[in-house]
């Protein structure tokens, strides 16, 4: 018998963190003790994106959004509303002009989302195989190893335009095509899970709430590339996400989707994980490679590329957590379909992490070309307490601040860099009139400072006189010429920096002067600014 | 944990079989390690010397690979481990001041441990609730929306559970 209700509890980060596996158990447990085991169906799924009002949980078909549920309030949520159907009006988010019953998709946070990379999270079970396979999981897999061939998938995905989600931006079919036009006796596929973004959880989310789609895409890159052996590279901070990774590598093997002659077709395919162990640097692909190695993660010159010479030499393609998450939907429904979203060089969806001064933060998914006015005042909510809005910092430490002047711009890749920002992993942070510029300047410098491998010298150097200096303008010693010196340094580790972390660590800092340069010179005492006017 | 000659270790049943399970893997360095710090919560300098020697990597190399990366602690943390979150979005909510309060109200230098071996604290970056920021980790369980105040009642009950264990352990 189908189930009459479904009952979908957050088992994500932050919604465990306020107990969200407790009242799981608790709903659980007083569905059964009530017999309402038949009728209603008790989800574990992964995160809804809102974490902010976390644990939430959803109950369908009535579309009750509840939101900072607590273990106390699982017998009620039972015996009311699954027993008899009373929806528990106190815990039913509520925001002006929104009763989140009957249509959760009013929710202003929600209204302006689309989503493709995260369009699981939240609705299935990550820890079960077969509600991934119930909404079309691995049946892009089948395609590519049954209907169709390796260039019709780089056809497809040239189609679709979609390029890599961890930042750098490279159309993800020209990569694969290197790979697998390269002519080597063992090829590799490498999932960058590293995320070293100090303030962005869109890789992990993805991982914790849909692990079969990243794993499926990474078997459909080494059909069609021609590789048998994938490595996760994950970060060791995150657990629950290694966790749900290895489970559901288990559970594909079982079901003959990973492993040995994968469904028949006599393409094997196997995957390991790999854990990073806490340097950012790690995160650029040729230092990532080496820590696979089980070597320290220092960056090497490109070219060669890993997609030609990567892991212990050999062709190797390597692609965010993101830009993996969005391939079997694509191949699924057709790369036309993906460019119909998003703009002239970007297309499809970007995961965000939206934090800092907003009403609403948590995970977001936006068509490319949003504005972001539409991000920070239409889905986040504003800035809370009646703050001016100062700025939104994309890209993380590699990125830049936008000031409200730009807050029209449509975000994809090609305009955010022409801010002197990046689009970055998908961090987002909203600053308010509260926040120093100066200061947020010196946060990021001071991480890539000790995040820095220390092998060439423009980073190395460059990086700690860049610090030296906003600390000193932060402490009131500044002069003008310190402005002036940081713009010079930044250019020339722009310039000669040997890998993106010194290339783009002091864009913080750069693009902080050049649009609040007033912040920095009234920072400056008076008796050291003469000529600064 | 007894010291063997030449100041290697012996290893555990159990890290002895995952480091034979790995031996023969490449890249196998980085995963034996993180093994040695789940077991012992730091990786001591003798064990990790007794892995080289049965992965037959160079010393050096092992130490090389420890020290580049933060994650692998040298020293042995306190009995529950606090850990700060210092990224973007905690940092503009104030997880200064809460890093700063901790380090004060324990008594305990930044990346130190207490004089009673009890806590240790530590700056990291993101642990990825941003949402929740400013947010801490203690022991493995994350704590959000912290303020001072929330994040001293919080050590509070640490606190009083180990002095419970500590008069139980004492009265046994
Ligand atoms: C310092 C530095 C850190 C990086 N960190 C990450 C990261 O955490 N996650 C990621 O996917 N890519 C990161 N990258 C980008 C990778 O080098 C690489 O371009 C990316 O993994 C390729 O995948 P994509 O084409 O799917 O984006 C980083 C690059 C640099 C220079
Ligand atoms: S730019 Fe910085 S991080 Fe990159 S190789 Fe040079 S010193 Fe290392
Ligand atoms: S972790 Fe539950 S909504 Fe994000
Ligand atoms: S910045 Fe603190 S949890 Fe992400």
């Amino acid at each position: 018998m189908p189930y009459a209700n479904f009952c979908l509890i957050c088992r994500g980060t932050a919604c465990e963190s306020s107990k969200a596996d407790v009242l799981y158990d608790e709903i659980k447990q007083y569905v059964a003790a009530n017999n309402l085991s038949e009728q209603v169906q008790v989800l574990r799924t992964g995160c809804f994106g809102f974490c902010e009002q976390g644990p939430i949980v959803k109950v369908l078909p009535d579309e009750a959004f509840y939101v900072q549920v607590k273990p106390e309030d699982a017998e009620e949520l039972v015996t009311e509303h699954l027993l008899k159907g009373r929806p528990v009006e106190r815990l039913i988010y509520r925001e002006p002009g929104v009763h989140a019953l009957g249509n959760i998709d009013q929710i202003s946070f929600y209204q302006k989302q689309f989503r493709i990379a995260l369009r699981n999270c939240g609705f299935i079970d990550p820890e079960n195989i077969e509600e991934y396979i119930a909404r079309e999981g691995y049946v892009a897999l089948e395609r590519v190893l049954f209907e169709i061939s390796p260039d019709d998938v780089l056809k497809e995905l040239e189609t679709s335009g979609l390029r890599g989600r961890g930042g750098g931006g490279y159309p993800t079919w020209r990569k694969w095509k290197h790979t697998k036009e390269a002519v080597a006796d063992q090829k590799y596929v490498v999932m960058n899970a590293d995320e070293g973004d100090p303030g962005a959880y869109m890789d992990r989310s993805l991982l914790e709430g849909d692990p079969h789609s990243v794993l499926e895409a990474m078997a459909i890159a080494g059909y069609t590339t021609g590789a048998d052996t994938g490595f996760v590279y994950v970060r060791a901070e995150y657990p629950l996400a290694i966790k749900r990774l290895r489970t559901a590598i288990a559970q594909a093997e079982e079901y003959g989707v990973l492993g040995d002659n994968i469904l028949g077709s006599g393409f094997s395919f196997t995957i390991e994980i790999r854990l990073g162990a806490g340097a950012f640097v790690c995160g650029e692909e040729t230092a990532l490679l080496l820590s696979i190695q089980g070597e320290r993660g220092t960056p090497v010159q490109r070219p060669p590329y890993p997609a030609v010479k990567g892991l212990w030499g050999k062709p190797t393609v390597i692609n965010n957590v993101e830009t993996f998450a969005s391939i079997p939907v694509i191949l699924t429904k057709g790369g036309a379909w993906f460019a119909k979203v998003g703009t002239e060089t970007s297309k499809g969806t970007k995961v965000f992490a939206l934090t800092g001064k907003v009403r609403n933060t948590g995970l977001i998914e936006v068509p490319m070309g949003i504005t972001l006015r539409d991000v920070v005042y239409s889905i986040g909510g504003g800035i809370p307490g009646d703050k001016k809005f100062k700025a939104v910092q994309s890209g993380g430490p590699s990125g830049g601040m936008i000031s409200s002047e730009n807050l029209d711009t449509e975000i994809d890749y090609e305009t955010l860099t022409a801010l002197g920002s990046m689009m970055g992993s998908g961090g987002l942070i909203v600053m308010d009139e509260d926040d120093s510029m100066v200061d947020v300047a010196r946060f990021y410098l001071d991480f890539t400072v000790e995040e820095s491998c220390g092998k060439c010298v423009p980073c190395r150097v460059g990086g700690r006189q860049i610090l030296h200096l906003l600390q000193k303008i932060a402490d009131g010693k500044g002069t003008t010429e310190d402005i002036d010196r940081i713009e010079e340094i930044g250019k020339t580790m722009k310039a000669s920096s040997l890998c993106g972390l010194g290339k783009t660590a002091a864009s913080p800092a750069l693009s902080a002067i050049r649009y609040f340069r007033q912040e920095f010179i009234d920072a400056i005492p008076a008796d050291a600014k003469e000529d600064a006017v | 944990m007894s010291v063997a000659i030449e100041n290697r270790a012996e290893l555990s049943k159990e890290l002895a079989a995952f480091v034979e399970e790995w031996r023969n893997k490449p890249g196998n360095l980085i995963m034996v390690l993180h093994k040695i710090q789940e077991e012992y919560g730091y990786v001591p300098e003798p064990v990790a010397r007794e892995v080289a020697r049965r992965l037959r990597v160079p010393e050096a190399q092992v130490f090389g690979v420890l020290t580049f990366y933060n994650f692998f602690n040298l020293e042995p943390p306190g009995k529950h481990r606090i850990a700060v979150c210092m990224g973007t979005a905690c940092y503009l909510k104030g997880g200064g001041s809460i890093l700063e309060d901790l380090s004060e109200y324990l008594n305990v230098p930044i990346n130190g441990v207490t004089a009673d071996k009890q806590f240790s604290l530590q700056a990291v970056r993101c642990i990825g609730c941003c949402g929740l920021a400013p947010a801490v980790l203690i022991d493995g369980e994350v704590v959000g929306k912290l303020t001072k105040e929330k994040m001293r009642e919080t050590l509070k009950k640490y606190r009083e559970n180990t002095q419970e264990a500590l008069v139980t352990s004492q009265a046994l």
